[in-house]
């Protein structure tokens, strides 16, 4: 029994060092999103020019699944992205987004100068519909299924690799649950 | 050249870690004084050869040889010479460099001072030692080479962050590592005893000033920190709960119970096998701190080199160290003798219990500073720790704690009685009733808890004093004071002292928790605001320069309580390394810190002005600086010193040579 | 490397110049505005991790104190409020995490130690001082005799 008192130590030493094992190989800096399996929030937008009248709803994200990218003209890694997102359009990916904390004619001309990936496009600048999605920055991708649901949040750019090993698979999968 | 000369005398230095860690150990094995004197003559070596190295990098630095990476990447030739020198620990490398030469000192002075001890007992300790330095210099070596070259060389490098080149910082990181460091010689001692299957009161009479050095300069460590991250982060918080922090504050508390329970083992002979398992358990928590400021695991406003690679090696390292300390514990610790006999009313019992506080303590900081990984491990959720958490659970600890901190050094060893005690603290009680009275009547009953906050402060203070009245017969008939006064040892200061300091602390952060008092407004220059009874106005905003950086000045005019005066508020630009910082304005003064930091406003011509009275604010350094005082007391006591027999032995030998 | 360059980029944020609240963001009723400040100060900033929105000087911040005082004086409680937020981010913004079946262990630590702790250190103490108690052994006869010539004689037998 005394004995027993002096196993105590090693023993919570033990079980403190492997959880702290398995916690380096997790990165604290990604957070989970609110949203997965529930309904997209409500929200109507208006578009980036005053040309654009269709702008973004929730009502938008009926039929099949898509992906709503969160963009800025201020984002650094955005820029990296975009090429990805104008090969992903090119594969009849339909992507909608959404200019998040961002002045529309800002967000229009660093569109134009780069290419527009998107179906419909969403201006957000005071950023609410973002804070609704949950949104740290920009940029985020969401995966939503047909019935308006997020299936998935991406943190940071879309890499070759993210979307062939998550992205994709999610998307074909979805296809044929609709 | 000095960067290979430097690599070299590192590998060489492993080397001779890993000769200090076998040699010695078999050497006592087998009562062979050869291979024991080995493991001395390659920790006085190791020693050398890390000072050569870690002279080689601080060479590299402050000639501003950019071949070296490291050094590009952290000095800029526009960097002041204190800066670049200081630039030598602003790195995790050079840090690590750092930790390793502390070591090796350490090491070195074992080797050095210790040839009084039992010879067994000197080469397990020096093994135990060397095996952390190879794992260290191991580190060093494998995952962060200070001393890589670039090519091609760079004209000039990238400067060190500008919120490091800091007087106050310069010092901290060395204090830090002295005091984590320092508690390596106790976590040596523990397992060498161990090892031995015994302990003795010359045991406790080595470790005892190593554990007081090491604490001396992780106190002042921390309240640096503190008082760094209060003027320079800008936002006048002095302790943040963030997970960096709590590394150091953990050791802290830990290291505070180990001194007091080294302390009744050293004059009592009991709570033997308890000593040793805080021993252990203090240095590793030290190193469980390294982890966490450079694995990533957390993040921290501290940001250091977020490696997880790194992590892994540190944590299987700390698995090695302390797994193997602690199964050596609980394998051996069992059997020792269990100490001298006490009753629950005596000093040995009030530092048992404090200890019992002070380890709940730190289980509160550990849990809240670890809970979000263990969580994201089970569950994959995420969660947070902040302020509120240790609000609602630390600081109910430390009440209890603190009000009993009084009662330690006014019980009796072996056995007292509550009428006795009561009555040596009666004028105490007084004081401190009488305060808390007062507290509640000047402050209103909906500051009872600052009240009684500051009443704990007197509390402690008033104990202090009562300590020292007593001891100089004052009130006591036919009492020669003067003499008494004269002949208080060093040691009895250092308590009162050490208790007082803490009280001041009690009461600095009470002040500041209860009554701090702030404001933001937009100003122009020529406008006047009304704020903790003063009229303090913007005379002038504008541009400043600095040797490496350009700044936008704010001038204060501040009047009212006195003297006018002026103060200043910069915001700095640093273009080589493109990075902002606050340098808020500080008036210190005896009652409090009037604090202004200036930020950006969206009205052209104008600044957003934060005002902030902090009261009693230094009083929480300054209590920590008292408590430090008392530990160099302590220190300084002959019998402390004796302790370290070095003296004694030389003493013995010139006597020797002289018949 | 990503992790690199998030603390780097938190590095950058915190050495900026601190602004948290703006004068124009504060309500003009002080009740709700400090009530505000008490909520703010409870709420993690997401992009920075070791702040209060209150501390924070970050835009995403910023947001949030906004949306804080919003919610307030469109008359909802405070814990609608802070509900309103974990609804968006997750438990991970409150800086005091709720008690819950995941956080028990963490809230009741300071428990956790005291109470087997302090049973042990009473049982500790009893041994301790029971063993100091124990009466002596009484002296046999002849000890007795020896013992009082020792004392008349001052010398040993």
């Amino acid at each position: 029994m005394r004995r027993l008192a002096f196993i105590i130590p090693v023993v919570l030493f033990l079980m403190v060092a492997a959880a702290l094992g398995l916690g380096l190989r997790r990165d604290p800096s990604i957070l989970p999103s609110m949203l997965i399996d529930r309904p997209i929030p409500t929200f109507d937008l208006p578009g980036l020019t005053p040309e654009d009248t269709v702008g973004l709803a929730s009502s938008d994200f009926t039929g099949k699944p898509v992906l709503l990218n969160v963009f800025a003209s201020w984002c650094v890694a955005c820029v990296i992205e975009h090429p990805m997102l104008l090969r992903l359009q090119a594969q009849g990916v339909t992507i909608h987004g959404l200019d998040w904390k961002d002045e529309p004619a800002a967000g229009a001309e660093w569109l134009a100068q780069r290419g527009n990936p998107y179906t419909l496009i969403g201006s957000d600048p005071r950023g609410r519909t973002g804070i609704d999605f949950g949104v740290t920055g920009a940029p985020e991708t969401f995966v939503i299924d047909g019935h308006g649901r997020v299936r998935y949040r991406h943190v940071g750019p879309i890499t070759p690799e993210v979307w062939t090993e998550i992205l994709q698979p999610m998307m074909d999968r979805l296809e044929t649950e609709t | 050249m000095s960067a290979e000369i430097g690599q070299l005398a590192l590998i060489l230095a492993f080397m001779l870690g890993l000769i200090q860690g076998a040699a010695p150990l078999l050497g006592a094995h087998r009562g062979d004084s050869v291979l024991m004197s080995l493991g001395r003559a390659s920790a006085l070596l190791q020693m050398a050869f890390v000072v050569l190295a870690f002279g080689a990098l601080a060479t590299a630095y402050v000639t501003m040889d950019f071949s070296v990476e490291l050094v590009a990447r952290h000095s800029h030739s526009t960097q002041p010479l204190p800066y670049r020198f200081a630039a030598t620990w602003g790195s995790h490398e050079g840090s690590m460099l750092l930790w390793v030469l502390i070591l090796a000192l350490h090491g070195g002075a074992i080797a050095f001072f210790g040839r009084t001890l039992r010879e067994t007992l000197q080469a397990r300790v020096l093994a135990v030692q060397g095996m952390l330095s190879a794992a260290f210099l191991g580190f060093c070596l494998f995952t962060s080479n200070p001393f890589s070259r670039l090519s091609p060389i760079p004209l000039d490098g990238t400067e060190l962050n500008p919120l490091l080149q800091d007087p106050g910082l310069v010092m901290h990181p060395p204090l830090l590592y002295l005091g984590y460091v320092g508690f390596s010689v106790a976590f040596s001692f523990a397992v060498a005893a161990l090892i031995e299957g015994r302990v003795d009161a010359a045991w406790a009479r080595w470790v005892r000033p190593w554990v007081l050095s090491a604490w001396i300069s992780l106190t002042v460590g921390i309240a640096l920190g503190s008082w760094w991250a209060y003027y320079e982060l800008g936002w006048g918080g002095w302790w943040f709960w963030d997970p960096v922090e709590n590394a150091s504050l953990m050791p802290w508390l830990m290291g505070t119970a180990l001194l007091h329970s080294a302390l009744v083992l050293e004059k009592r002979g009991a709570l033997i096998s308890w000593t040793i398992l805080l021993a252990i358990l203090t240095f590793s928590l030290s190193m469980i701190g390294t982890f966490l400021v450079r694995s990533g695991v957390l993040t921290s406003v501290h940001a250091f080199a977020v490696d997880p690679e790194r992590g892994a090696y540190i944590l299987v390292f700390i698995l090695i160290a302390t797994g193997s300390a602690l199964g050596l514990y609980a394998w051996r610790a069992p059997a020792m003798r269990t100490g001298a006999l006490f009753s629950p009313l005596s000093r040995e019992a009030g530092i048992t219990l404090n200890n019992l506080f002070l380890l709940a303590a730190t289980a509160t900081v550990f849990l809240g500073t670890f809970y979000p990984v263990f969580i994201d491990v089970l569950s994959g959720d995420k969660i947070s720790v902040g302020p509120p958490y240790y609000a609602l659970t630390f600081a109910p600890l430390f009440v209890p704690l603190l009000a009993l901190v009084a009662f330690g050094p006014m019980l009796n060893w072996k056995r007292d009685t509550v009428r006795a005690v009561l009555t040596r603290l009666r004028w105490p009680i007084i004081v401190t009733a009488v305060a808390a009275v007062i507290g509640v009547v000047v402050f209103g009953i909906a500051d009872v808890g600052a009240a009684l906050g500051i009443a704990l402060g007197v509390w402690l203070i008033a104990a202090a004093f009562m300590l020292l009245a007593r001891r100089w017969g004052i009130g006591r008939k036919g009492a020669e004071t003067g003499r008494l006064i004269r002949t208080t040892p060093l040691a009895f200061w250092a308590v009162a002292v050490a208790h007082a300091g803490l009280g001041v602390t009690t009461i600095g952060v009470t002040a500041i928790t209860a009554w701090t008092d702030s404001e933001v407004v937009t100003m122009v220059p020529g406008q006047t605001v009304e704020f903790a009874g003063r009229r303090i106005t913007l005379d002038a905003l504008g541009p400043a320069t600095g040797p490496n950086y350009r700044a936008d000045q704010a001038r204060f005019r501040v009047e009212g309580r006195g003297q006018p005066f002026l103060m200043l508020s910069e915001k700095r630009f640093y273009p080589s390394s493109q990075t902002q910082t606050t340098e808020a304005g500080i008036r210190g003064e005896a009652m409090g810190n009037l604090y202004i930091s200036v930020g950006e406003s969206a009205t052209l011509g104008a600044a957003t002005v934060r005002l902030w009275w902090h009261p009693l604010v230094g009083w929480i350094w300054g209590g920590a600086l008292i408590m430090a005082l008392g530990g160099v007391l302590s220190l300084s006591d002959r019998r402390t010193r004796l302790a370290m027999p070095a003296r004694k032995a030389a003493q013995a030998r010139a006597a020797e040579a002289a018949a | 490397m990503r992790r690199f360059v998030l603390g780097l980029f938190c590095a950058l944020l915190i050495a900026g110049p601190v602004a948290a609240v703006l004068p124009e963001e504060q309500l003009a009723d002080p009740v709700l505005e400090a009530r505000a400040r008490a909520i703010s100060q409870e709420l993690r900033c997401v992009v920075c991790q070791n702040q209060s929105i209150d501390d924070s000087d970050a835009p995403l911040a910023a947001d949030l104190r906004a949306i804080v005082r919003e919610r307030l004086s469109a008359g909802d409680t405070d814990e609608e409020v802070m509900a309103h937020i974990v609804a968006r981010y997750g438990n991970f913004v409150l800086l005091k995490p709720p008690l819950d079946l995941q956080t028990i262990l963490l809230w009741s630590a300071p428990l956790l130690v005291l109470i087997p702790g302090g049973l042990g250190l009473a049982l500790y103490l009893r041994r301790r001082s029971r063993a100091g108690a124990a009466d002596p052994t009484p002296l046999s006869a002849e000890e007795r005799r020896a013992l009082a010539a020792i004392l008349k004689t001052g010398d040993a037998p």
